[in-house]
């Protein structure tokens, strides 16, 4: 059949789509054109991942259609849609852990002869799609001892393998180094170059402004506008996604910096820490910057005590000190936002109430009985102060969008009243407007005595926010700037 | 020129799942609804106390009485004897429920609670058989089920041997013990005193059903009103996060299974009064239904969710099934089929009132 090579692949009209109590989409529209990457932003229940969701037969609009290659097409469930060629690469990856990757790229489809697997083919097939990609990809290996990276590669060549037209990558560069997110970015380009449609829903503008051919922005469900990516700018996208022109990302105040409250002196841990020394001194902002796997979330974790150290000497204002586990440090005056509010933040069970106090029930008790009332009052505060959105205090935190739940993660610090705050990767995943509130908040709390240890894989935030950055690679500091001397180039020259 | 901080744009809490009012009425209130629904039948389809012809239900309902030439003519399930009978078997398996709870809670299980009954109701009645005294026999049995709880809360959490193994090893080495420890035979010879726990009253109420009000209240104020409770509920929703919170993840998840312990022996002491004996095979199989009422009772198999009161309704639910199909004659054969039908509806049903989460 012939088609016209200027209609496009995919074209949504008025897509609609409510959940009780919201519309997550009204009346979208969206066009996918064969070899182009359009970017889908907007802020975290705008209804991009709802929209996406529709168009990968995950959720099923109340009203809109669906053309794909002019047919309408009405994708009944996830399966259906991959048949048509529309594969989605969720942020969680699906695939076998304890399979190998030609199996998992073959899951259910491997080829056969005389009902047995047909395992020289099968990996001859698995080489081949990993050459469409231009990687070198170990089709034997087992999928659980590749990086996030790989897995993801896997994904795609699943994709592919299936035929697909339209790929939909959701924030695919989350768990990604620089360099993996290079790799993904030249997979990518490929792709477009096969004539495959990518729709990119991510958060960071940056990547955006490197791969996407076209932006559209959601707001609150609505359509904001199409752009050539040529006409967007990134305070005009982020005016777009949040209704108004953002001027200052990060609102760093000018402190007075007094002593040192934590020392480090050659922390070691066999094999992943060598030799760590640095102070953090009283209201600091000490950024951690440093690629994925340098160590850095494994050193404070050793310093929190939930990791075990070899050797080394801790000093918290002046006075050496032993942590052995959590209760130890928080009782030694630390909180530690983790990276993972999911695995690691939050009890996603339980409610809002619940979450902000775990840290300091001591507080909130007396003889091991709870007082209630004095636990609604402490949560009911750190709720106005954090500015978290939550119909109630009794809310499940399990319902709460991504930046309240990491508001709910650092109110449950706030409670235990810290000296000193380990922020591991903290606005991760959040929103434009929520990780302007986190950063705000990060700025109020050194003024107001707080010394924050900050780990972030974003140069923007690090150099945006902190007072002085230190560099990790491989179990090692391997740089020290001040805010002054520091810059994305000479971080990385580090850090890589 | 504006900066970012105050005014941000509305970031909506995402509202959970769609769950209509009549999923959650049954989420809430399935088991209670099951847990009526089998007493009204039992009540009407059950025995009566005259012959049924001479009591014929449509005529005693619009007479508004009971009274039939002079005869009580009333069901045998609902009467008061039955029901406090009914509470009084359940208290026993209710109390081992109560404990196991604690333990699921946490993400874990205890099979050892039936052989920790059957291990301590015998001692208990070789102490009574001995002439130990009141004081060590109540003791004792105590002693040695709080004692393997924390043989198998060390086990857990300083060997990392999964609970189901550990107290699967219970399970069977306390069987074991119990049989050599009697020889296979029933241990008699219980005093009076002792005999009161299982036979007694505090008024008009059997002391069993009062001891399982006591550990009911005792384990509800535990769950909801201390540090311990609160731990254990985070611990089963999020153990590395409660952790990293400073719960002591270690001590809470070893002190559940000794209170998992004690209970079941507390349940021994009942029961070894109630029979007069020991017997070697009695508390056989409970830690099944100790896990069906709570199970029944809502509470999550991985962890994190769950009320005492749903465990008391699971308890009561298992004891009415028992005790209804006793008393209409259906042949012991039939009675396990029944009940696990029972038991996987009740927990269907659950989960359809849960809805499918996301």
């Amino acid at each position: 059949m012939h088609t016209d090579a200027r209609r496009p692949l995919v074209e949504m009209r008025g897509m609609s789509k409510a959940f009780p109590g919201v519309q997550a989409l009204q009346s979208v529209d969206l066009d996918l054109h064969a070899g182009e990457v359009h970017a889908v932003v907007g802020e975290n229940g705008a209804g991009k991942s709802t929209l996406m969701k529709i168009l990968a037969g995950v959720n099923h609009a109340d009203a809109g259609s669906v053309r794909l290659q002019s047919r309408p097409i009405q994708n009944a469930n996830p399966r259906q849609a991959l048949e048509r060629g529309v594969t989605m690469i969720h942020q969680e990856l699906n695939l076998a852990p304890n399979l190998s990757v030609a199996e998992n790229v073959f899951l259910g489809r491997a080829p056969t002869r005389g009902g047995l697997i047909d395992w020289s083919r099968l990996y001859a097939d698995a080489e081949a799609l990993a050459a469409r990609l231009g990687i070198e990809l170990d089709v034997r290996a087992r999928v659980e001892d590749l990086s996030v990276a790989r897995q993801q590669t896997v994904e795609i060549a699943k994709a592919l393998s299936l035929d697909a037209r339209v790929i939909i990558m959701d924030e695919p560069t989350s768990a990604l180094t620089e360099r993996e997110t290079e790799a993904l970015f030249d997979i990518i380009a490929r792709l477009k170059g096969q004539g495959v449609a990518i729709a990119y829903i991510s958060h960071r503008l940056d990547e955006i402004f490197r791969v996407a051919d076209r932006v559209t922005v959601l707001r609150d469900g609505r359509l904001v506008g199409t752009l050539p990516i040529g006409e967007a700018t990134p305070p005009r996208l982020i005016g777009m996604m949040v209704g108004r022109e953002l001027t200052t990302l990060f609102p760093k105040e000018a402190v007075e910096i007094g002593q040192p409250v934590l020392e480090v002196r050659h922390l070691r841990r066999t094999g992943v820490l060598d030799d760590i020394s640095f102070v953090l001194r009283h209201r600091e902002i000490l950024g951690l910057a440093g690629l994925v796997g340098a160590g850095r979330t494994e050193l404070v974790r050793g310093l929190f005590g939930a990791d075990p150290l070899n050797a080394g000497e801790i000093l918290i204002q002046g006075r050496p000190v032993h942590i052995r586990s959590p209760r130890d440090a928080i009782s030694l005056g630390l909180g530690f936002v983790t990276e993972d509010r999911k695995l690691q933040g939050l009890v996603l069970g339980m409610t809002v109430r619940e979450n902000e106090t775990l840290a300091s029930l001591a507080q909130i008790s007396r003889a091991g009985l709870l007082d209630t009332n004095r636990e609604t009052t402490l949560a009911a505060r750190l709720v106005e102060q954090l500015g978290v959105r939550t119909p109630s205090l009794e809310q499940e935190v399990a319902n709460l969008s991504g930046g309240n739940q990491q508001k709910v993660v650092i109110a449950k610090w706030l409670a235990t009243q810290p000296r000193i705050l380990i922020l591991d990767e903290p606005t991760r995943g959040i929103d434009v407007g929520a990780k302007a509130e986190v950063h705000a908040l990060m700025s109020r709390l050194a003024h107001d005595g707080v010394s924050i240890l900050m780990i972030s894989s974003e140069l923007p935030e690090i150099l945006g926010m902190s007072d002085r950055i230190l560099v990790m690679r491989q179990g090692r500091v391997t740089g020290e700037f001040t805010r002054e001397q520091a810059s994305q180039e000479a971080i990385m020259a580090c850090a890589a | 020129m504006s900066v970012v901080a105050e005014p941000v744009g509305e970031v909506r809490a995402r509202p959970a799942v769609s769950r209509g009012l009549g999923n959650r009425f049954l989420q809430r209130y399935g088991t209670l609804l099951i847990l009526l629904a089998l007493c009204l039948v039992f009540t009407i389809i059950g025995p009566w106390r005259t012959a049924r012809e001479a009591c014929n239900l449509w005529e005693q309902v619009t007479a508004f009485t009971l009274v039939k030439n002079g005869q009580v003519c009333g069901p045998v399930f609902a009467s008061q004897v039955n029901i406090l009978n009914l509470v009084r078997q359940v208290s026993v398996i209710g109390i081992v429920a109560l404990g196991e709870m604690l333990v699921i809670l946490t993400g874990g299980i205890d099979l050892g609670v039936g052989s920790i009954v059957g291990f301590t109701g015998v001692v208990a009645a070789a102490l009574q058989r001995d002439n130990a005294g009141l004081l060590p026999t109540l003791l004792v049995p105590l002693l040695l089920g709080g004692t393997t709880g924390l043989v198998v809360g060390i086990l857990v959490t300083k060997g990392n041997i999964p609970s189901f193994v550990a107290t699967l090893g219970v399970l069977a080495g306390l069987q074991g013990a119990t049989l050599v420890f009697t020889n296979a035979q029933p241990i008699t010879g219980l005093k009076e005193d002792f005999r009161t726990i299982g036979t007694g009253y505090l008024g008009a109420i059997p002391l069993p059903i009062v001891i399982y009000a006591a550990a009911i209240l005792a384990t509800g104020l535990l769950l909801g009103r201390t540090t311990f409770g609160r731990g254990i509920y985070a611990i089963g929703g999020n153990e590395s996060a409660a952790r990293l919170s400073g719960i002591r993840v270690d001590l809470f998840k070893t002190l559940v299974f000794v209170i998992s312990g004690l209970g079941a022996a507390l349940g021994a002491l009942i029961l070894t009064a109630r029979l007069n004996s020991g017997q070697p095979n009695s508390g056989q199989g409970y830690e099944l239904d100790a896990i069906a009422s709570v199970v029944i009772g809502g509470t999550s198999l991985s962890g994190g969710r769950g009320t005492v009161l749903g465990t008391l309704a699971g308890a009561l639910l298992i004891g009415v099934l028992s005790n209804g199909l006793v008393l209409m004659n259906v042949s012991p054969y039939y009675q396990p089929i029944i009940k696990g039908a029972i038991i996987v509806g009740a927990v269907l049903l659950d989960q359809v009132g849960r809805g499918r989460r996301t």
